[in-house]
């Protein structure tokens, strides 16, 4: 187990390594250059632009900016191009937001697939099973941003609420039960647009699991020895069809910071994803660098962890 | 006696080899004939290619017989089935159908052949992302599956590595370095060759012993490969890259092929792993067949089912990140209409004209949709649990 965890904790330093060259490459060695991005501004005269590039290394050769480029993001230093502000410092501003989102959304997925997937396991091949099958296909391959504006159209002529932002604008000092229903409406839409994909595969897989153990030779012992179906259903067969959701904890942990840019730019969501989104117009390098790092920490991590929580949770495997 | 059995095997029916009673293809549409949201998929499917064609051939050139480019300001946001004015059109204005059929958008301009147009980009960004997927990932699952275990060697490795160099230091503005480090790598490939020839027999001296150990294998080295690109998140990657390049719809393919081709590597190298052990791969070698044949004739057409499903799988999802892509504004450049910046130019006007939403959204739907059902249906029907036997 020890020797496991070094092991792959070493793996997983040398690939971040390889990641961050790599990232670092795409972008410097694209086309165009950041101090270009204006040219029709008349105060960037040449010898702004001199500034600029001495200001951010940009002078200097490919690899010493990347040496300076991952100094200054360790020890917490790096400042957006645009704005001179500290990148750590707005992705955190950012981050909470999105955290909102992301929690909703979790929540949501977890608690809706697990009955949708048992539900339609049990009673395979009938009409829910094969009515949930259809509409999970439909939610996989609805586009997020066509989907997004069927909800604003039916909840904003139905209900008479607005959706877009993280509040309504211009709500001044509401009493707080206002207050509160205005968040969960803005926070409502966003959420489920992010679930609804996540929902679709995970009771899926969550069908397919539970269909495997329920062919199995014990789920059949303990429906031959006359047990409930109940019991048969939920505490043989569930608990052992479990197993495999323990280690997706750990690959949940990616989506903490991918945050969906099309559903965050349309409904003006000031998250990360927007964040990444506004850098990439502005070719605010730094953020975008620092994005795609912290997610590649997330995934590694997130493997990492999943992979050692089934280590702890299935005694069969010993890696 | 002998005779005796070879009769009883010719005429006692059980041990003489039957012809199967049809062939795979028979056996695929009968299967297939089953499963009925397969079938629809395949159905929605072919119908798509058709439109895409049509749309193709009626909206190109100098004189379309639809044109997507035509603006009518005085007849801007008609809804669907609506007829012109024919007042206030010039003959060659009016609408080819007689009426709008999908209406009209903020300029006037024609939805009906604006999606006929889109329908194209949609198709080949699928199809062509796809295809260089699928070929990048048989390529490095081939050789992960079928020459993994061969070791890089040491000396390989740094002439790669003074290759690799030379090359970002070239690109990086370092001319006279990048150019040394270049002429050493690629100078190393002959000397090695001639290496091998002269100095093959025997082994090689003491002190070169550590340049020809093996490093590290080449399944490692791929696979670790692979889990470096899964550490990007994907659309954000694509997003970058397609911003940073000039827009065309080619780039789009290309950046969607480059970044999508992990998972059929590693299904291509699994499958590679498990037949390179059975009996009929040790019996085309035993034989003497050279490995190039053994895998392009006996491995990758077990191996393609997977493969397969995953395409079509793929295609659905190609579809929708252009679609997404064209809905941020980074897709296809803006005279040429795709169904995403189709619902990107009405999304201001989603309560006057929701057709302009509706429309593009329902097509790009009912698309992937297909695919999807189509590629689930595939993964049953190649499933040889699922298979009668004769």
């Amino acid at each position: 187990m020890l020797s496991f965890i070094g092991r792959s904790i070493i793996q997983k330093i040398i690939t971040l390594f390889f990641v961050s060259v790599i990232s670092f490459l795409i972008i410097h060695l694209a086309p165009g250059e950041p101090s270009q991005v204006d040219p029709l501004n008349p105060k960037f005269t040449p010898e702004m632009v001199e500034r600029f590039r001495r200001e951010f290394h940009l002078d200097r050769p490919l690899h010493i900016q990347y040496l300076y480029f991952y100094r200054d993001l360790f020890t917490g230093k790096t400042t957006s191009w645009k704005d001179n502000q500290s990148v750590l410092k707005k992705i955190l501003e950012r981050f909470k937001n999105s955290l909102w989102l992301f929690m909703v959304g979790t929540l949501l997925t977890w608690t809706l697939s697990f009955p949708i997937g048992i539900r339609s396991a049990i009673f395979r091949g009938g009409l829910y099973d094969r009515g949930t099958t259809f509409f999970a296909y439909l939610l996989i391959s609805i586009p997020g941003f066509f989907f997004a504006y069927i909800l604003i159209i039916f909840v904003v002529n139905s209900f008479h609420v607005p959706v877009i932002g993280m509040e309504t604008f211009g709500i001044g000092e509401p009493p707080w039960y206002r207050w509160f229903m205005d968040r969960i409406w803005h926070l409502l839409i966003p959420s489920v647009l992010g679930a609804t994909g996540g929902i679709a595969i995970l009771s899926r897989y969550v069908r397919s699991q539970m269909l495997e153990v329920e062919s199995q030779d014990y789920v059949r012992t303990a429906r031959a020895k006359g047990l409930p179906q109940d019991q048969v259903h939920y505490k043989h067969a569930l608990r052992n069809a479990l197993l495999p959701f323990v280690t997706m904890f750990g690959l949940i942990l990616p989506g903490l910071i991918g945050g969906s840019v099309i559903i965050e730019s349309i409904f003006s969501w000031p998250g990360m994803g927007r964040m990444a989104y506004e850098a990439i117009l502005a070719r605010d390098y730094p953020i975008i660098l620092t994005v795609n790092f912290i997610s590649a920490v997330l995934v590694l991590v997130g493997t990492f962890v999943s992979d050692v929580l089934y280590m702890v949770v299935d005694p069969r495997i010993r890696l | 006696m002998k005779t005796n059995t070879r009769s009883v095997l010719q005429e006692g029916g059980m041990e003489r080899p039957l012809v199967p009673r049809e062939t795979r293809l028979q056996e695929f549409w009968r299967l297939l004939k089953r499963n009925t949201l397969a079938l629809l998929g395949l159905i929605i499917f072919v119908l798509f290619f058709c439109i895409a064609l049509a749309g193709l051939v009626f909206t190109s050139g100098t004189k379309p017989i639809f044109d997507p480019a035509m603006v009518r300001l005085q007849e801007k946001l008609r809804p669907p089935l609506s007829s012109p004015n024919l007042e206030t059109l010039l003959p060659e204005e009016a609408p080819r159908l007689g009426v709008y059929l999908f209406g009209t958008d903020d300029l006037g301009r024609d939805v009906f052949a604006r999606m006929l147009q889109g329908a194209w980009v949609s198709l080949t960004v699928g199809f062509v992302a796809v295809g260089i997927a699928v070929l990048i990932g048989i390529f490095m699952g081939g050789i992960s599956g079928y020459f993994g275990q061969n070791h890089v060697r040491m000396d390989q490795i740094i002439a790669g590595f003074a290759l690799l160099l030379g090359v970002g230091l070239l690109t990086a503005g370092a001319a006279f370095s990048g150019a040394v480090l270049l002429l050493i790598g690629s100078a190393y490939i002959p000397f090695s060759l001639w290496w091998k020839k002269e100095l093959g027999k025997g082994p090689p001296p003491n002190w070169m012993k550590v340049f020809f150990t093996g490093a590290v294998s080449i399944d490692t080295l791929i696979m670790r490969f692979v889990d470096i690109m899964l550490c990007f998140p994907s659309f954000f990657l694509i997003l970058t890259v397609v911003a940073l390049l000039p827009a065309s719809m080619y780039n789009i393919m290309v950046v969607i092929g480059l970044t999508s081709w992990m998972g059929t590597t590693r299904f291509v190298r699994a499958e590679f792993l498990s037949l390179r052990e059975q009996d009929f791969v040790t019996a085309a070698r035993a034989l003497g067949v050279s490995n190039w044949r053994v895998i392009f004739r006996h491995m990758i057409p077990n191996a393609i089912a997977p493969v397969l499903v995953s395409a079509t799988i793929g295609i659905a999802t190609a579809i929708l990140t252009e679609a997404g892509l064209s809905f941020l504004g980074f897709g296809v450049p803006p005279p040429h209409a795709t169904w995403g910046n189709i619902l990107s130019d009405g999304k201001g006007f989603i309560f006057d004209a929701p057709w302009l939403t509706f429309i593009p959204g329902f097509a790009i739907l009912v698309v992937v949709l297909s695919f999807n059902l189509f590629g689930e249906g595939l993964r049953d029907i190649l499933n040889p649990k699922l298979r009668e036997r004769y």
